[in-house]
């Protein structure tokens, strides 16, 4: 191709990526390092509030941002290298609690508690939600003709439904005397609550993720499934290779570039977790690193917000990625080169 | 058939104009509101309707829209419904317009309680209060003898024999996945203060303890997913016959006797909100909720506005819908819903403490106070890490 067609084709996506991608990236990363504060004078202001019968009227102290001529806060913006990032990672505080030993201590910051469950969350999944999706794809794959289509639809909807809405949905088959609840108290013959501690709100947090990503994992195993050479595995029944032999040495393997695939795509995501916590409500008991982020950025009924502290979270939290990432990158960059030799 | 058409038109047309007519006046400004989304608010911009050319926004969001909508130049709004402490942000930043020339205008039914003043100058409109009161199941307090708690230490007491009794659940809920707020009321109780001078935090104290000690003795008469519960779910719980007793909004009461959804029609009654110990204040707050106008807009819209919204908060709105809220405007007979939020007031209860600092010690708390609950930190350790968080988030604010 020629240079100037191939930059006629790149040229608008790569522009589109600067702008929407690179530019908010470099913007993020510099305000972590700054913190931009508004100019403050102490007031005595008498308030009157509304109350019943009569107004109650107080003196009180406050303090009152300043402003400039055209009515706009007045703003100092200072650069703090990596305050911030301390403020968001708590070193000495968390250090204490390791060096002597109180779990309990270091699960009280904020930082290592998401990093904690976040962790947790991404790698139990990960498992999960592969064996279920291959489990899905060969289920799929084994069907007659005629009913693979519905098949197809109804394994894919757990992945059409919005993540908040199949979160609250679950949310409530478990909450105080839902149904599921009720029919595995009256099972039991014991009163549950799942909302009670943190494990079990996890578990069903998890149990979710993986119902969730599934049908994902699944659609494009099944993709690949329609790639694997009918030849090799005929020779592999000749060889005497039994099922789960061919399943392991022929199928697994002519599926493992894709495979990679999914479990990036999975460890990305699931490291991004969120909307589980909104749906199960469980901020009381477990957070996630991308819900301290959005709560650093969220303005408070006074309207403060903690950009900075975000901007730090989200730098973190994009690290967090790259460093679960590299291991699989390694060995998709090796395959990539073997490849490139033969 | 064309005639009966044509009749009914005119019927309608007729039965239109009658519905347009109960406002005083034909509103010819457009006005653009913008509002929280409680039924009070839909009573009150509905009732603002009927003056025509009204167009409402009821939005959970109302908070972070109302901010960027009253600062853009012109403002996307010219009218606003919020709560008392969301006028911190807009005022800070100037957002919001004096009233006195309009109450003077138009203001002849206002009662001076429901004048919001800074310094003298009238700030905001309220039209109605909101404060969490007790509510209890008065069929069971008279089958087991038991007196309404006038303290938290009497309640304790009436929910071990209602406990003992077993005749529900759990005998106590309460709306605690705002544990902040839960926490805030009962220091207020207590007689706690949050900052001192300098606005240094100060609830690092026995009073902190002693507030958190009792929220501890508390959860052990509650649903053991307390954490969760917010008011709507409380509001069932007592609902569907699960719980003897909350603390609870005021705004939640009507909904006990809605037979749509509550198996407890007349049977719940409202009292004050419980003071922790005797001898102290209710632990609960005093909110309200009113009306603000922008800044940015221009006098005559101004004026437009205020009228009409003086129209939506009249007597003739607030007597059909008594049961929406507890309003103070005038000509409003507070019933059986009211009665515990207006003793909690009598008895003492503050309004809550808004300002640029308590945002901060809201993140601070809410943040922080699970690991009480869950059992990673001790009173003393919670206290403390709320202080720091608070400290750290203050000194980023630039307000230490």
């Amino acid at each position: 191709m020629k240079f100037r067609t191939f930059v006629a084709f790149v040229g608008p996506s790569l522009f589109m990526m600067l702008v929407f991608i690179a530019y908010p990236l470099v913007a993020v990363l510099i305000q972590s390092f700054q913190i931009e504060q508004p100019v403050y004078d102490t007031v005595e202001v008498e308030v009157c509030s509304p109350g019943f019968v009569n107004p109650i009227c107080n003196v009180e102290q406050k303090s009152v941002p300043r402003l400039d001529e055209n009515g706009n806060i007045i703003t100092n913006t200072s650069w703090v290298g990596f305050q911030s990032y301390a403020n968001v990672l708590e070193f000495g505080r968390a250090w204490e609690s390791v060096k002597s030993f109180d779990f309990g201590g270091l699960q009280s910051i904020d930082f290592w508690k998401a990093l904690r469950f976040t962790l947790t969350f991404t790698f139990i999944t990960l498992p999960f939600a592969l064996v279920l999706g291959m489990a899905i794809a060969l289920t799929i794959n084994n069907a007659t003709p005629v009913v693979r289509g519905p098949v197809i639809f109804i394994s894919l909807l757990p992945f059409i439904i919005t993540p908040v809405i199949g979160a609250l949905s679950i949310n409530w088959l478990f909450r105080g005397d839902g149904i599921i609840t009720s029919w595995l108290e009256y099972w039991l013959g014991r009163d549950l609550s799942f909302f009670a501690q943190a494990w079990t709100i996890e578990t069903l947090m998890m149990t979710y993720r993986v119902w969730h990503i599934a049908p994902f994992a699944a659609i494009i195993f099944y993709a690949g499934l329609q790639t694997v050479n009918q030849d090799t595995l005929d020779s592999a029944v000749v060889d005497g290779a039994n099922r789960w032999q061919r399943l392991r040495y022929v199928v697994v393997a002519h599926l493992m570039p894709l495979i990679i695939f999914v479990s990036i795509i999975h460890l990305m995501d699931s490291y991004r977790v969120f909307e589980e916590v909104v749906g199960f409500s469980s901020q009381s008991y477990v957070i996630s690193l991308q819900w301290m982020t959005y709560e650093f950025l969220i303005p408070d009924d006074a309207g403060n917000r903690a950009i900075s502290r975000a901007s730090a979270s989200a730098m973190l939290t994009m690290i967090g990625v790259v460093i679960i990432l590299i291991p699989l990158l390694r060995r998709t960059w090796r395959d990539h080169k073997r490849g490139a030799l033969i | 058939m064309l005639v009966r058409s044509i009749a009914i038109g005119a019927a309608l047309s007729v039965w239109a104009f009658a519905a347009h007519a109960e406002c005083a006046y034909e509103n010819e400004t457009e006005i653009r509101a913008i509002t929280g989304s409680m039924p009070a608010w839909v009573a009150v911009t509905e009732a603002m309707k009927e003056c025509g050319n009204v167009q409402a926004e009821l939005n959970n969001e109302f908070l972070e829209k109302m901010q960027e909508g009253f600062a853009a130049n012109p403002p996307l709004y010219n009218l606003g419904g919020l709560y008392g402490s969301a006028t911190v942000p807009l005022m800070n930043a100037n957002l919001i317009r004096p009233l006195d020339d309009l109450v003077e205008k138009y203001g002849q039914n206002l009662q001076p309680t429901q004048l919001y003043r800074v310094d003298g100058r009238i700030m905001a409109i309220a039209m109605m209060v909101n404060t969490q009161h007790l509510m209890y199941r008065e069929d069971i307090f008279n089958e087991l003898g038991i007196e309404v708690p006038e303290t938290y230490v009497e309640l304790l007491e009436a929910a071990e024999t209602i406990k003992q009794a077993g005749v529900v659940d759990y005998p106590f809920g309460a709306p605690w996945k705002t544990t902040w707020l839960a926490f805030v009321d009962m220091y207020l109780g207590y007689g706690g203060t949050f900052f001192d001078e300098n606005w240094n935090p100060t609830i690092n104290n026995e009073k902190g303890v002693a507030a958190l000690e009792m929220m501890k003795r508390l959860s052990e008469y509650m649903d053991p997913e307390f954490l969760v519960s917010d008011s709507t779910y409380t509001t069932q719980q007592l609902q569907q016959k699960k719980i003897a007793m909350a603390h609870l909004w005021a705004s939640r009461a009507s909904a006990m006797d809605d037979s749509n959804e509550s198996q407890v029609v007349g049977l719940v009654q409202m009292a004050s909100a419980m003071a922790p110990e005797a001898g102290m204040i209710p632990a609960a707050s005093l909110w309200w909720d009113g009306i603000v106008l922008p800044s940015g807009i221009s006098d005559e819209e101004a004026d437009a506005a205020f009228r009409a919204a003086m129209e939506g908060i009249d007597a003739e709105m607030a007597v059909e819908n008594s049961g929406a809220a507890i309003w103070l405007i005038k000509g409003y007979e507070p019933g059986r819903y009211a009665e515990g939020a207006i003793a909690t007031a009598q008895n003492g209860g503050v309004p809550y403490p808004s300002s640029t600092q308590m945002g901060l010690m809201q993140t601070a708390i809410a943040n922080n106070i699970a690991d009480f609950f869950t059992g990673n930190a001790d009173a003393r350790t919670t206290l403390a890490e709320i202080e720091e968080a608070y400290i750290v988030s203050a000194k980023e604010a630039g307000q230490l």
